[in-house]
């Protein structure tokens, strides 16, 4: 059966990773250009390892054409397992959902990416053995569930020799000593305490291993409910208020228990709302803010506009475009998101009191309210270290549980959220509102989501700090010598080299000003704007009713005093937060202050970056945002030239450490999908709509009016 | 009567001076062999709402023109608005033959056109794009008007665009102002705009100037333009269409020779759309047709921020003095009616006010590009509010002015000017510490931590 008919065929190999294995491959692929609906795209190899889809271009000698922007471990062709999101097959012109066992193969597949890429590929010439192996191969491998120890993760890290560079700024938040250096940098130590009382994970598997709590918190109190009832410590405002989560007792049936547990919670809150404690605000996020199975299903709506399969279909959902936008509820989801978060700074900043955050987990939405309040309230957040041990704080050591949510194992889609992912589209819509004020670019954002999916960083790849602990032993005595080390996705150097990495960082970001050595103890967290609003500044006599879906169960039942002030009263309209809102918006930016989203209708816009990058109809040549980013970039470089003529007139002069630009050749005409665009050919023909809109039904009478009402008939001579 | 009148004000610069209809042409190339110059309208006699001057193809006597005046509706004739460098077609505009309902022919209106056809040296076939929907342009017989007909014109195609007529755009507006004003709809935000249709109508215009633009530059064939009258939708595609494959018209002053051009001399009803001065205007004739064309090229700028030499700034301060009668450049209905009322003489022109303060309305970030055809995307995807002119007077709307983004830049060119400077006396300095080597040269310390805040 072997014989080969003519050896055409360049022995084209994938390139592997350490510890990637090639499981089943297919040849005389052929592998659709996504453009124009014509049927126009190269032949080659398609390939299936542990690790990722891999389609080998038969003729890809030209590669002078080396993009600029390029990730090493994930290249153009290459789709990593998890990145897979929906596989189809095409029989007969019809499309189907490939997931478990096929009966028969398709003549086309279609694999649809969770970075929204979408690739054709027709398998028409391909050998019928070979159809079966690949195609069930990838199905398999892609779409059933798993072991968490065959993720790629581990065979990576047993691997490969594992020498990354330690000049990382990113707090991990691993360690007691950056728990207590962050409680030093907010100034929250007066308050607060961190605890070493889950050692040994004795509390909960769920918490982290040293986390921080009000000093007058006792240890007895953390061990008796698993830590729930807890309120944990997030951050804490220049002016002493903190932000505070905590895990909620799920709903007791048994009514002994409730009423214990009820106690319980009046215990804490009464030291918690005492001085010299703030006044206490809470805020069940779970009944505030939309489920996650309303994010889910969002999302997934959402994301389906943008999964677009040619040029008939981009036209076609564009005639309807804003509502099909509307209908998928997720801008909508983002603007309450950013509402919630401006009213929690506004306790935070105007009334001076505590929030405390409450959500089953609280590992989920209370990481997107607590990281956004924090991205707005503290500017240390808006640098890339900032952000990046923010995410570290909140959300990898906060245990955010990435592995279900993201539904890497395809264990169960239950659990499956895009709540991190929610988080970055709502950054993003700060950065795009004040991009001066964020040391990162949007291109940081959109890589950063793409690596949820790189399973060679540890990041993104387990439910817990526990969780990772335990599995990070290697498996007992095999082979291993000491314990796996995992990478962070922190270090991009992993991913991007240098000149790609310069697209991370934002030229326009206008850093602090550095204080001298002698005022920076003082100076250094303060906020350079103080909000003034004489109503609520003199006493902390709240607005009250603030939060307005105060619905909370655990709430009804508290005695305290200084909270009970807010029970009572939440019928009042929330003015407080109008006027802190349009107050603030009234001054100008101050890009190292607090920094508030803008939120009314227009202003919540789609992240075309992430989302339109790979559609060539969306494409505009020589345009976008980019053609200005790069004029500034080109005048970057050339100041910095002009700074080395400089250094070497002063021949003496110590030649400064500049940050690298990127240098992009021929500005003018870069697609406005760069820097991911694929195909940045200069095409000549504009794109036009297929199918147009028509229909005026409601204003038929003015439709079919003349412009002028004069009857030409009778000008004619 | 209007405040133009008496307004004093006074600029160092004359926006009167800004368009020269000769000039524009002979910036053209024209006349030359194909297409020459014909004063026949010099007195309006020909057609009162078109300019004196107008270009019409060398093979058609004055006598022809006159004949095809009578089949065009308000005489507005056929005539060269651009002709393309390379390919040589062109771009003509007119109004609608007076088909009717008998659907009546005229031999030299057939004759007329076919000599345009053939004016490029090509032998494709003239292509007319009728701005209507095609329901509206057979409507249009039954009070004598109508479209080119296949019979009549073997050797043109027809297509036709479907934008909609002035009343459709003005209750579009209409619309758009209540989901703005007092307050922006929250919630349903999307498809509270999406049902205004503003933007769908906008997609549509900038669909048929594409379509006028590309037929014209890569399919090489002569295009001609009509609506009903011409005066409306026939100008937002013809001075689109130029905008897009003319990148004079994207500089400041190119820009006022556009609208000076295609608008104002071909007789866009200024005073009827607007309403100027008349308390018993009918509201049926007003409609915010010039505003839609600078929403489009508002829409154009955003998606290539770097090819047009004005701002938004620019396109607001006109859109101001639109409404605002304090220059004369935007009164009356005709060129005709302008001059009888000595406009150019007795008020000021708006460009003066910008031309004498150019810097205002230039955007840094403009890099000249000759001959190249812009194209915008007609995608929902790329088309937004323009929120800073609807929504401008919303103080929760306000957009940072200045724009942060452009600060930056204005800071990085000042700050290379300063080096170059720097540079050249230090070059200056250095060249006479060789020959007086004991002199010492100022520390660099004060630049270099400048710089390095910066970056």
């Amino acid at each position: 059966e072997i014989h080969i008919k003519e050896p055409i065929e360049k022995e084209v190999n994938p390139r592997l990773l350490p510890g990637e294995l090639l499981l089943c491959e297919a040849s005389t692929v052929y592998k659709y250009m996504q453009e124009d609906g014509s049927n126009r795209g190269t032949y080659g190899k398609l390939v299936c390892t542990n690790f990722k889809i891999s389609f080998l271009d038969d003729d890809s000698a030209s590669d002078d054409n080396e993009p600029q922007f390029k990730n090493k471990i994930v290249g153009e062709n290459d789709i990593t397992l998890q990145c897979v999101d929906q596989i189809y097959g095409v029989y007969d012109e019809k499309k189907k959902l490939l997931t478990g066992q096929l009966r028969k193969y398709p003549e086309k597949l279609i694999i649809y990416c969770k970075d929204l890429r979408v690739f054709n590929f027709c398998l028409r010439y391909t050998k019928e053995e070979e159809v079966k192996r690949i195609v069930s191969g990838i199905v398999h491998h892609s779409q059933t569930p798993k072991l968490l120890k065959r993720l790629f993760l581990f065979s990576y890290a047993s691997a490969a020799p594992n020498n990354t560079d330690g000049r990382n700024q990113t707090v991990m938040f691993e360690t007691l000593e950056d728990w207590r250096d962050e409680l030093e940098r907010t100034k929250g130590n007066v308050k607060y305490k961190t605890v070493t009382t889950n050692e040994g994970y004795r509390v909960s598997e769920k918490l982290p291993l040293y986390f921080v709590v009000p000093i007058c918190i006792s240890e007895e109190s953390i061990l008796k409910y698993e830590g729930r009832g807890i309120p944990i410590w997030c951050w804490s405002c220049h002016n002493g208020a903190a932000l505070l989560k905590m895990s909620a007792f799920p709903k007791e049936q048994d009514d002994s228990t409730s009423q214990m547990q009820k106690a319980f919670l009046d215990g804490i809150y009464k030291t918690i709302s005492k001085p010299p404690y703030e006044l206490l605000k809470m805020d069940d996020l779970s009944s505030s803010l939309p489920s996650l199975q309303d994010i889910q299903t969002a999302y997934t709506r959402f994301k389906q506009l943008f999964l677009i399969d040619n040029s008939t279909d981009f036209w076609a959902t564009d005639v309807k475009w804003f509502s099909l936008l509307e209908s998928t509820n997720w801008l909508e989801i983002i603007r309450r998101v950013l509402k919630k978060a401006i009213e929690v700074a506004e306790c935070l900043e105007i009334q001076h009191t505590n929030v405390l955050l409450i959500e089953e987990s609280a590992t989920d939405l209370c990481c997107v309210i607590s990281s956004l309040v924090q991205v707005m309230m503290d500017s240390y957040s808006r640098t890339k270290s900032g952000f990046q041990s923010l995410i570290q704080k909140e959300w990898v050591i906060g245990g955010h549980g990435f592995l279900d949510r993201c539904n890497h194992l395809h264990k169960s889609e239950k659990e499956e959220a895009p709540v991190f992912l929610l988080l970055l589209n709502c950054i993003w819509q700060l950065v795009q509102q004040y991009p001066p004020a964020f040391e990162f670019t949007e291109t940081y954002l959109t890589v950063l989501s793409d690596s949820l999916y790189v399973p060679i960083f540890s990041t993104f790849f387990f439910n817990s700090q526990h969780q990772r602990d335990t599995n990070k032993s290697g498996e007992s005595l095999k082979t291993q010598s000491g314990p796996f080390r995992f990478l962070t996705v922190w270090d991009w150097s992993v991913q991007f080299d240098p000149k790609a990495q310069a697209f991370l960082n934002n030229p326009l970001y206008a850093e602090k000003p550095k204080p001298d050595k002698s005022q920076r103890k003082t100076a250094r967290f303060k906020h350079q704007r103080q909000l003034s609003l004489p109503l609520t500044q003199a006493k902390p006599s709240p607005k009250r009713g603030f939060f307005r879906e105060e619905t909370d169960h655990l709430i009804k039942n508290i005695l305290g005093k200084r909270i009970g002030k807010f029970i009572n009263s939440s019928d009042e309209p929330p003015n407080s937060l109008r006027e802190f809102y349009d107050s603030w918006h009234s001054k100008p930016v101050d890009y190292h202050g607090l920094l508030l989203p803008r939120i009314d209708g227009p202003e919540i816009k789609v992240w075309a970056q992430r989302y339109l990058r790979w559609i060539p109809e969306a494409q505009l040549h020589g345009g976008g945002t980019i053609a200005t980013a790069a004029k500034i970039l080109d005048l970057m470089e050339e100041v910095q030239s002009l700074q080395v003529k400089m250094d070497e007139e002063h021949s003496q002069a110590v030649s400064g450490d500049v940050h690298s630009v990127p240098m992009l050749r021929n500005s003018a005409r870069l697609s406005s999908l760069f820097p991911f665009a694929l195909l940045q050919r200069q095409s000549v023909k504009p794109a036009l709509p297929t199918s147009t809109w028509k229909d005026l039904e409601d204003e038929d009478d003015l439709v079919k009016r003349d412009d002028e009402f004069v009857d030409l008939s009778g000008d004619m001579l | 009567l209007f405040f133009a009148f008496v307004n004093e004000e006074k600029f160092s610069e004359n926006g009167w001076m800004v368009y020269n209809p000769m000039s524009e042409y002979r910036r053209q190339g024209l006349p030359n062999e194909r297409w020459r110059v014909t004063f026949i309208n010099e007195h309006y006699g020909l057609c009162d709402t078109y300019p004196s001057l107008l270009v019409v193809p060398y093979n058609a006597t004055d006598d022809d023109l006159k004949k095809v005046a009578a089949f065009r509706s308000r005489n507005r004739i056929p005539v060269l608005s651009w002709i393309h460098p390379e390919t040589q077609a062109v771009i003509m505009r007119c109004s609608q033959p007076l088909v009717g309902m008998s659907g009546k022919r005229n031999k030299d209106d057939e004759r007329y056109l076919d000599i345009i056809r053939e004016a490029n040296g090509q032998i494709s076939k003239l292509t007319i794009y009728d701005a209507r929907p095609s329901v509206n342009a057979v409507a249009n017989k039954a009070t004598g008007g109508g479209y080119e007909g296949e019979d009549a014109y073997p050797n043109a195609e027809l297509f036709f665009l479907d934008i909609h007529n002035i009343h459709v755009m003005r209750e579009s507006l209409k619309k758009l102002k209540d989901i703005v004003y007092p307050n922006v709809e929250e919630s349903h935000w999307l498809s509270s705009l999406e049902s205004t249709h503003w933007l769908e109508h906008i997609k549509l215009v900038l669909t048929g100037a594409i379509q006028v633009a590309d037929k014209v530059s890569s399919g090489r064939s002569s295009v001609l333009v009509h609506c009903s009258d011409g005066w409306d939708r026939t100008a937002q595609l013809t001075s689109l269409a130029m905008l897009m494959l003319d990148s004079y018209y994207r500089t400041i002053e190119g820009f006022e020779v556009l609208v000076q051009k295609e608008w104002i001399s071909f007789g866009h009803k200024f005073a009827s759309r607007i309403g100027h001065g008349d308390k018993n205007h009918a509201d049926a004739d007003r409609s915010p047709i010039f505003l839609q064309f600078i929403d489009c090229v508002w829409q154009m700028s955003k998606q290539f921020p770097t090819a047009f030499e004005f701002n938004e700034q620019f396109l607001i301060t006109i859109l101001d003095h639109l409404y605002s009668c304090r220059f004369g450049t935007f009164l009356y209905n005709s060129e005709f009616l302008r001059e009888k009322e000595k406009v150019s003489e007795k008020t000021l022109s708006l460009w003066s006010l910008i031309n004498s303060e150019k810097s205002k309305y230039t955007n840094p970030f403009y890099s000249k590009e000759l001959n190249r055809a812009l194209y915008p995307v007609a995608s929902m995807r790329h088309l937004e509010l323009w929120v800073n002119y609807y929504i401008r007077w919303n103080p929760r709307i306000r957009q940072q002015q200045p724009n942060p983004v452009e600060q930056r830049y204005m800071e990085l060119l000042a700050l290379r000017d300063d080096y170059i400077r720097r540079l050249e006396e230090l070059q200056i300095t250095n060249n006479s510490k060789i020959s007086n080597s004991s002199a010492s040269s100022t520390s660099p310390s004060q630049m270099v931590s400048q710089v390095q805040t910066h970056f």
